[in-house]
């Protein structure tokens, strides 16, 4: 892949075009206008943080699970066990682990949000 | 089909203000996909009266909406306000005559919905100490209100919630843990069962107008009102996705838990357990991560091609974040 302009500078680019067009636009669009400059940001924060955070997930994901896999195997897998109530929120480490991804995962997302103990 | 609004608003001017009343403005000041509101004002015999109309712009599906019927909806504004809630008043149930098709008109009232404003505006440091306690009193009045007959309200419960959320959870596909974990622990944690009462549906930071002198002042947005489980309301007015910003103030990031609990014993209301309030909280903010995921698959499956619907599907994420430190506290 080439570096020069990055992906996230292109999201980055567009975010700010939208900006700049959107007070012409009916209420309507605005509104769409500014949701679409968030998504863009979120897109450039998913290429800065996404590959960190996924490799977190992956670790988080394996220590509670007792062995290596692909994000999606070990996500998989961690869900079936949760449902079927074989982990549970006593499990030692699985709270932590589920931490360590929602936090990440709304950096990226909201990281404006105040969550709940914040 | 398009309605020519204002000129059903010209016509129905002169069936409520009498000969001589005229249509002095109107406007649409929000909606969906499928609900409009407008403000519109009537002006004859030297008299002017502001008024809101809210109409179903969309065709309404009673066999599986989870919505309620805006004459049901006006029904029970009537009823609630009948025993003192705030609420709006109702000045007209549409009928085929006016040509507005499913509708009501209400008198308009002043005063500041936006969430953020409440929680953060300083022309509500006066009155924000006391706003917790007045949802309280509130909800008591509500709750204390015999639903009137006929109106064919659904009912609900906690354990019944669960099913439905999972099913519509399942349905999406997505594989999330801490949703997996937050129903496991909820089905290990529903709360007794309890005389069931009127519960408004969508009581939240948002759907209720305040005034910075006198606090709370009308109770809206009544399209989600059953029967179930008093604790619900209050559970998810102090559902941490409507604090905006303020975590800290569980009930709606203006107040706390004994104010709620409080304001609601001396309202009347039968007294409820903290633990019942955070199991439906805990509750509110996997709905909201479930009906965030059904946005995104709106979108998905071609229903709703907007932008704002997969940019709402990024917002499970913060239920997940609320979750896990719920999670971590325990009711």
């Amino acid at each position: 892949m080439i570096t020069h302009p990055k992906t996230e500078e292109l999201a980055e680019a567009v975010a700010a075009w939208i900006d700049q067009i959107r007070p012409a636009l009916d209420p309507r669009n605005a509104f769409l206008a500014r949701v679409a400059a968030n998504a863009m940001a979120t897109i450039g924060r998913e290429l800065t943080k996404g590959p960190a955070a996924e490799a977190a997930a992956v670790a988080a994901m394996a220590g509670v699970l007792g062995h290596d896999g692909s994000y999606a195997d070990l996500n998989a897998e961690l869900c079936g066990r949760i449902r079927s109530g074989a982990l549970s929120a006593a499990t030692p480490g699985l709270l932590p682990a589920l931490r360590i991804m929602a936090l990440d995962q709304l950096a990226i997302d909201q990281p404006n949000y105040r969550h709940e103990g914040s | 089909m398009t309605l020519d609004v204002p000129e059903a608003l010209s016509r129905l001017a002169q069936r409520l203000g009498g000969a001589g009343a005229r249509l002095a403005e109107a406007g649409r000041l929000s909606g969906g996909a499928s609900m409009e509101t407008w403000a519109f004002a009537i002006e004859g015999a030297g008299q002017r009266e502001d008024l809101i109309l809210r109409r179903r712009s969309a065709p309404f599906d009673p066999e599986n909406a989870r919505s309620i019927s805006l004459a049901t909806e006006a029904a029970l504004i009537r009823a609630t306000g009948a025993r003192g809630a705030p609420v709006p008043q109702v000045r007209h149930v549409c009928d085929d005559a006016d040509g507005l098709g499913e509708a009501y008109v209400m008198g308009r009232v002043g005063g500041e919905t936006l969430g953020k404003r409440i929680v953060s505006d300083p022309r509500f440091d006066a009155v924000r100490g006391a706003l917790a306690r007045q949802c309280g009193e509130v909800l008591a009045q509500i709750h204390a209100t015999p639903p009137p007959p006929g109106l064919a309200l659904k009912t609900v419960d906690g354990a019944g919630e669960l099913d439905r959320y999972e099913e519509v959870y399942r349905s999406v596909g997505a594989g999330r843990p801490v949703l997996e974990l937050a129903f496991q622990y909820l089905r290990r944690h529903v709360p007794d069962p309890v005389e069931p009462t009127l519960l408004h549906g969508d009581f939240r930071n948002g759907n209720l107008m305040f005034d910075p002198q006198k606090g709370l002042v009308a109770v809206l947005d009544w399209e989600l009102s059953h029967i179930g489980d008093p604790a619900e309301d209050m559970g998810w007015i102090c559902t941490n996705s409507w604090r905006f910003g303020r975590p800290d103030r569980p009930v709606g990031g203006f107040g706390d838990y004994a104010d709620l609990l409080a304001g609601y014993a001396a309202g009347g209301g039968r007294p409820v357990e903290l633990a019942r309030v955070r199991f439906w909280q805990m509750l509110g903010s996997l709905r909201w991560g479930v009906m965030c995921l059904t946005m995104y698959k709106s979108w998905a499956n071609g229903t709703e091609r907007s932008v704002e619907r997969p940019m709402i599907g990024r917002r499970v994420s913060e239920t997940e974040a609320d979750l896990v430190v719920l999670l971590e506290q325990g009711l």
